[in-house]
């Protein structure tokens, strides 16, 4: 996410320039592309052909792999059915020959289908297990064309497609492949720095958390696995084109080493990175003769340096900006007053969440036991209680991470269905973590934007090809994050990548990302933890403020005098049940929280 | 034929059962998925042709030098490709350095050894070629010996039980003084040999081919996915019925179809009970 993060915020100054700074690198690639053939010989314009090709697939695996952080190591399948399909359509050994763009436009379709078909175990799978999986899909397309010898020809191949005049010569082929890639490039950009792109690394990096700001990982993975799988069959007719004859053979499992490892010694989240890796790895092999034996075990070499020395790849030593010293003395200070702007305009709340009778265990452990609690809109609720008692096992009930055995949750009534998280922000439930959930590569601002994600109106189509609701969306979510992030006192850090932030920072950066929601209720799991006591009364300045616009807020939290201040009501839980509930007044003089958990 | 079929679908299940059992033993000490646990069976196959072939030693030195080399690589494994990242917050990153180590093995073996399949020795010369040949029967010999050796390990010897109290609970093995680091490597070098044995017993089955790495990789991937994470009896039955599985659908209708059924079992199976069919932990996320 560094390259991103520093470049996705042309913000307030310079924003030219700052667009300028982004584009130019790119720039000066493909500008070097394309006088290449100018200064060199047909040789080199072959392999710079070759390099373009692969990244027109690396750049949609870059998605799927870099951004989103799915394993997929075996997308040499997916060049694989866009080679033969197109192969085998323009050549009509089994239907009548079909016009070359028409065959690969079959191929876009055949890679997209299978691009999903592999892609969807990610929903449910482990990362070893999405690797495994496609692992096994190229192994056994690999099998499937040498064995299905009547449509591939097997061992002996098929020819592949021509294209008509004028790419049919070296030159002319060339710079289509380059023309596409640089397409390729763009739309993946557009992508990386939409709301779309930023809810694929918060599934990586931060998945709980981009679950509870309602991101769906079926609907945001699947357009990705179809667009990755797509370019890549496209890139897979291309890569026959240039071979002019395929085989089996020409898709070895190392062809799909080099594009995985180049996204990732590139960088994760980066596209820069993967794009400089992938015509290094392209070239180096052509450096030296020796080298074209032993490049995997050079790849893989290089892949373990990278994971054990430097996990940011390219990318990362790239990335200057961020190496600049941060101001080390510096205070939040959050602006309470701001608050009408962001929750006054959001429809009048109705009832309260209610448990009722809830009971869970783990194991043998009863962690809640026969739980009664309502929260109400515009009060601060306050839920206390020795270590062990339920506290976050409450939250995560009510926020359908754990399925209670007995009894539920309710929201105007109507029952909060378990087990689905992601529904959660959609009816105005927005909660933070005991240890924060955030993405550390990514900017503070774009941290903060996640939390807004399910508001965008465009599709992922029209962010693919940067159409108007796509720059609406950006532009509403940015001002909204700028407005939370100054609500909450950390506007002079938004361009600042978030793990560079003190623990208290982080605390308040999750405050302003439920912010973006417009919550109707708010879920806080000891955000007072690790705070100085300056900080801690301004966060019981805000919080009571959010309360105040109309937002119901549970606060789970041990130090006591924050709940006694800024509580409507208390309920004490020990042992999974509720030992005391009422007013602070009423709690603070309880005998029994007094003697078993206040003391004194 | 069905004679044919159950042996050499034993056979080869036997096979994957038993990378699934190299598999399961790196996870139980380290909580890691390696992919050198295939590269270990294809380096049992490659090195036992190599030394016994190549160099010409008795079979009985050859085998025992090829299990010494297998443990060595999975201590190596332990030592460049676990240990350096399980501290890690990133849960991910050994998928990729233990599949950096095992390209590296296999690339290495590729360029030094052959890439095309070399012969592998006739050990006993018992059988004559029929179903059953020693080809078949020394896979299955050898699952049945690791089952074996496995539970008198776990079940009666000291060192065993250590190794069930790390993949227990980890955190509470070490507090009770146990040297947690070198049982992690002696679990990493029992895997090699375990590996290393599936590799030498099959040798005359799949022959002596670097790209067998990934093969088993994959197929000894199956039975541990359905027989859950860490499970051993789970994978040793899914690996048996796996093989067996596979090989009628290979008699009955050709390799190509064999290969998708059993992918497309796998999938079904995963997508249907991720935690396998024999079950396995379930972890906690908030």
């Amino acid at each position: 996410m560094s390259e991103a993060a520093g470049q996705a915020v042309p913000a307030q100054r310079g924003g030219a320039g700052e667009t300028l700074r982004r584009v130019l690198p790119f720039a000066a690639i493909f500008g070097a592309g394309l006088i290449l053939p100018a200064v060199s010989n047909d040789y080199w314009t072959l392999i710079a052909t070759r390099a373009a090709i692969y990244w027109i697939l690396v750049s949609g695996l870059n998605l799927v792999v870099g951004f989103a952080g799915q394993l997929a190591i075996g997308w040499v399948a997916m060049l694989t059915l866009g080679a033969y399909t197109t192969s085998v359509l323009a050549l009509g050994n089994v239907l009548p020959p079909v016009p070359v763009f028409a065959a690969f436009a079959a191929a876009a379709l055949v890679g997209a289908t299978f691009g999903l078909i592999v892609g969807l175990p990610a929903l449910r799978l482990r990362t070893f297990y999405f690797a495994m999986t496609t692992l096994g899909f190229a192994t056994i397309v690999t099998q499937v064309a040498l064995a299905w010898q009547s449509v591939t020809g097997g061992g002996i191949g098929v020819p592949g497609p021509v294209l008509p005049e004028p790419l049919d010569t070296t030159l002319g082929f060339y710079l289509f492949c380059l023309a596409l890639a640089a397409f390729c490039t763009w739309m993946t950009a557009n992508v990386a720095h939409s709301r779309f792109g930023r809810s694929l690394v918060a599934t990586r990096d931060a998945e709980v958390a981009a679950e509870a700001s309602g991101i769906s990982k079926p609907r945001l993975l699947g357009p990705v696995f179809l667009f990755s799988g797509a370019i890549a069959g496209i890139a897979g007719g291309l890569f026959a084109t240039l071979q002019s004859y395929i085989t089996p053979e020409a898709f070895t499992f190392d062809l799909s080493v080099l594009f995985f490892i180049a996204i990732l010694i590139g960088g994760r989240g980066s596209i820069l990175g993967p794009l400089i890796a992938t015509v290094v790895l392209t070239w180096l092999p052509e450096f030296a003769a020796p080298l074209v034996v032993w490049s995997t075990f050079l790849y893989a070499t290089l892949l373990l340096v990278i994971v054990l020395a430097v996990p940011g790849g390219i990318a990362a030593l790239l990335d200057f900006k961020n190496r600049r010293p941060l101001e080390s003395s510096r205070a939040i200070l959050p602006r309470p007053e701001l608050l009408p702007e962001i929750l006054g305009r959001r429809p009048a709340s109705g009832g309260g969440i209610t448990l009722r009778d809830v009971v869970l265990s783990f194991g043998g452990v009863r962690a809640i036991d026969g739980l009664d609690l309502t929260i109400e809109p515009g009060q601060v609720h306050g839920l206390i209680g020795p270590n062990g008692s339920g506290k976050t096992t409450t939250l995560n009930v009510i926020c359908g991470f754990n399925t209670p055995e007995a009894g539920g949750a309710t929201l105007d009534g109507a029952p909060l269905r378990p087990g689905t998280p992601q529904t959660r922000a959609p009816s105005g439930i927005a909660r933070t973590f005991q240890t924060p959930r955030l993405i550390g590569e990514a900017s503070v601002l774009q941290n903060v934007m996640v939390g807004g994600a399910i508001r965008g109106q465009g599709t992922f189509l029209e962010s693919l090809l940067s159409l108007p609701r796509h720059h609406a969306d950006e532009a509403m979510l940015r001002e909204d994050a700028l407005l939370a992030l100054r609500t909450v006192g950390l506007e002079p850090l938004a361009e600042v990548r978030a793990d560079r932030l003190q623990h208290s920072e982080l605390r308040f950066m999750e405050i302003a990302r439920t912010l973006m929601l417009r919550p109707r209720f708010l879920l806080l799991d000891e955000p007072a933890a690790g705070l100085s006591a300056d900080e801690i009364r301004r966060l019981g300045a805000l919080i009571r403020a959010i309360s105040r616009q109309g937002t119901g807020v549970l606060l789970v939290e041990h130090h006591a005098d924050l709940i006694f201040e800024i509580c409507d009501r208390v309920t004490v839980l020990n042992l999974g049940r509720v030992l005391a509930a009422g007013t602070p007044a009423e709690i603070r003089v309880h005998q029994e929280v007094v003697s078993a958990y206040l003391g004194a | 034929m069905f004679v044919a079929i159950m042996m050499s679908g034993l056979a080869i299940g036997a096979v994957y059962a038993m990378i699934g059992v190299t598999y399961n033993v790196m996870f139980s000490a380290s909580r890691v998925m390696s992919f050198t646990a295939g590269q270990l069976g294809m380096l049992g196959g490659v090195l036992g042709a190599a030394f016994i072939d190549v160099l010409g030693m008795p079979a009985i030195l050859g085998f025992v030098l090829t299990l010494a080399a297998c443990a060595l690589a999975g201590v190596l494994t332990e030592i460049v490709a676990v240990r350096p990242v399980l501290k890690s917050l990133e849960q991910h990153l050994y998928v990729l350095s233990t599949l950096a180590l095992a390209l590296m093995i296999q690339q290495f073996v590729a360029i030094q050894w052959s890439t095309e399949p070399q012969p592998f020795p006739r050990l006993l010369d018992f059988g004559g070629g029929g179903p059953g040949d020693e080809k078949f029967w020394l896979p299955i010999l050898a699952c049945l010996v690791t089952v074996v050796g496995l539970e008198v390990l776990y079940r009666h010897t000291l060192v065993g039980r250590a190794f069930l109290a790390i993949a227990e609970d980890n955190f509470a093995a070490r507090a009770l003084g146990l040297p947690e680091r070198n049982l992690r490597m002696a679990s990493y070098a029992l895997a090699g040999v375990i590996g290393g044995l599936a590799g030498f017993a099959s040798g005359q089955l799949l022959l002596a081919f670097f790209a067998n790495g990934a093969l088993l990789n994959f197929y000894g991937f199956v039975p541990v996915a359905l027989g859950g994470l860490g499970n051993n009896r789970g994978a040793i039955i899914s690996g048996l019925v796996l093989g067996v599985f596979q090989q009628a659908a290979n008699f009955t209708f050709g390799g190509v179809f064999a290969s998708v059924a059993v992918f497309a079992v796998f999938i079904v199976v995963l997508l249907a009970a991720p935690q396998g069919l024999f079950g396995a932990p379930a972890q906690r996320r908030v």
